[in-house]
């Protein structure tokens, strides 16, 4: 007696799973059109209404918004005090992504290279909770820390240091009134809100660094910062790009800190907040949008030459 | 040899580094508990735990954070059909378009938050589509797909091919080998997803600042108070609630998949 090797179909299900073996971009295409038709749909298509708005302008008497095709909004993105806010915003995301490199560093480089077992996981959590904690919470705790009657105040006054914090606060351009006025305060604020990013990327990086080429440096003579150098920073490097993604994409849109911390000077993203608010300049306000979107692509595309990609 | 020891410079730097990151949340904590009311003073002048009482008989309050529960639930739902759809896709076939697809779903947190918030004003305004919970739902469910989809498509790589050959040589349908085999597999990772979108979502501000109308989420309540601040105690209490909210579902999310080393952090 011979049995067939191939069950026959019991139901609809198994109908439809035979269908699914013979034609497997079936299956495919079911995957993927709920979410590509919401991607797809929501997402890009409001990046499509942004573009197209970027490129109407604003009559200057009614304040209405002329739908009509022109380059005269991005043109005055030249203006001098909007060019400034592009440049400041620019200069801010630099700093911050160099604090943050500079910081995570040494997180990252034990983390990877001496940390084992529970120690490990210690500090694989302690970056991903505030990573993943409330970022408005993280801004009030600075705001706390920073305010005039805050604790750096009165830690600077309890061990008789307030001299260099005065001698800070009276630096011309990043110096103010307090610290939460200042622009030193602002780029605490961000390098503390965006350091986790910069962290992870680096310690995956790392990671990937074999110590038989550490010994080999050492073997070959090479003193500890020549290693360092040489071999850990060029192989650190992808991860150090990676993470100046996040630090310098996520300051560069940031609205919320400037508008709390600082000397209520514009950024981009607080500059296309209030157009697009306040001022109900539509056109203007996308057409500022369009310059984070466009200084990310350029970035993106000069990571990936980089090998960034691979360390994410 | 090269040293199995870290320098002591090293050490130092690395553990401050660290207190730098925890310091700042933990004063959070000591500030709910202030009696000062108008200022940011420390030390504060005394203890009390009267603003837990103020905070709790608050209406506005209350609403703000049925608002937040509501639009992080129903967000965190949709983020983890659409995510697990693109990873399962993703993870079966090479197809082209495929490393497009991978772009467009990392670009709602690639691109800075205000992008995505005016983009979607804009297209609101655009269809006349009102301000609504909905508008708010459709925003956040945007960002957290990518989230679920990074959680789940590294446990998917993990999974060999060969469970699933396995289940249809013994006779199960799709839908079977996906109830009985994929489903336990992908379980913690879709939870770990789900867990931390749900975070992303209950304390996000900067999408929801721009979709949100008339209507408040918890965190919109805060940005108000930080602005200009009214009532300091009552955002000190606010504040530690907050972090509470989401410090939990990371912990859940992180013992989860804690063993694949799978929870893609970098990507949120």
């Amino acid at each position: 007696m011979s049995r067939e090797a191939i069950f026959p179909a019991r139901g609809p299900a198994d109908r439809l799973t035979a269908a699914f073996w013979r034609h497997p971009r079936l299956l495919l295409g079911l995957l993927l059109t709920p979410p590509l038709l919401w991607l797809g749909v929501v997402y890009l298509g409001s990046l499509a209404a942004l573009l197209l708005q970027s490129f109407y302008s604003i009559d200057e008497f009614s304040g209405m918004v002329v739908p009509e095709f022109t380059l005269k909004t991005y043109a005055e993105l030249l203006r001098p005090s909007n060019y400034d806010v592009i440049l400041r915003t620019l200069l801010m995301s630099a700093a911050v992504t160099l604090g943050c490199a500079v910081i995570a560093f040494p997180i990252a480089y034990y983390a990877a290279r001496f940390a084992r077992g529970r120690l490990k996981a210690l500090f694989y959590l302690g970056v991903m909770l505030p990573l993943w904690s409330s970022y408005l919470v993280k801004v009030y705790a600075w705001k706390l820390i920073l305010a005039k009657e805050g604790i750096i105040t009165w830690a600077a006054e309890s061990t008789h240091t307030s001299g260099i914090l005065n001698a800070i606060l009276a630096l011309p351009v990043i110096g103010g009134n307090s610290l939460s006025t200042s622009y030193v305060g602002m780029f605490l604020v961000f390098t503390y809100v965006w350091l986790p990013y910069m962290i992870l990327p680096m310690q995956a990086a790392l990671e990937r660094v074999p110590t038989s080429m550490l010994e080999a440096s050492q073997d070959l003579g090479a003193t500890r910062a020549q290693t360092f150098r040489t071999v850990i920073l060029p192989l650190a490097l992808p991860g150090v790009i990676a993470g100046s993604i996040f630090t310098f994409s996520l300051t560069m849109g940031d609205y919320i800190i400037p508008q709390i911390v600082g000397n209520s000077a514009n950024f981009i993203g607080m500059a296309v907040y209030q157009l697009q608010g306040t001022a109900g300049n539509i056109p203007l306000a996308a057409a500022f949008a369009v310059v984070p979107i466009l200084i990310m692509l350029v970035y993106l595309t000069l990571a990936r030459r980089a090998g960034a990609f691979d360390a994410l | 040899m090269h040293s199995d020891r870290a320098s002591l410079g090293l050490r130092i730097a690395a553990v401050a580094g660290l207190a730098f990151l925890h310091l700042p949340i933990l004063l959070i904590f000591l500030y709910a508990f202030t009696t000062e009311e108008r200022t940011y003073a420390f030390p504060p002048p005394g203890l009390t735990t009267q603003w837990f009482a103020v905070a709790w008989s608050r209406p506005d309050i209350w609403d703000a954070l049925l608002l937040s529960l509501q639009v992080a639930a129903v967000a965190t739902v949709l983020a983890m059909i659409l995510g697990t759809l693109v990873a399962a896709a993703m993870s079966r076939a090479r197809f082209f378009g495929r490393e497009q697809i991978s772009l467009l779903v990392l670009l709602p947190i690639a691109l800075p938050g205000v992008i995505t918030g005016i983009a979607l004003r804009s297209a609101f305004g655009i269809m006349d589509i009102p301000f609504s919970t909905w508008t708010i739902i459709l925003g956040h469910a945007t960002f957290c797909i990518v989230i679920v989809y990074n959680n789940a498509v590294a446990r998917f790589r993990r999974l060999s091919g060969g469970v699933m050959e396995a289940s249809a040589d013994l006779g199960a349908n799709a839908f079977q080998t996906f109830r009985y085999v994929l489903l336990p597999n992908l379980g913690t990772a879709l939870l770990a997803g789900g867990m931390l979108a749900f975070a992303l979502s209950f304390d996000e501000v900067i999408v929801t600042t721009f979709t949100a109308g008339q209507q408040a989420t918890l965190p919109i309540w805060m940005l108000e108070e930080l602005i200009r601040p009214r009532q300091r105690p009552v955002t000190n209490v606010v504040a530690m609630v907050v972090f509470a909210a989401t410090f939990l579902p990371i912990l859940i999310a992180y013992y989860l998949t804690r063993n694949g080393q799978e929870l893609a952090g970098s990507g949120k």
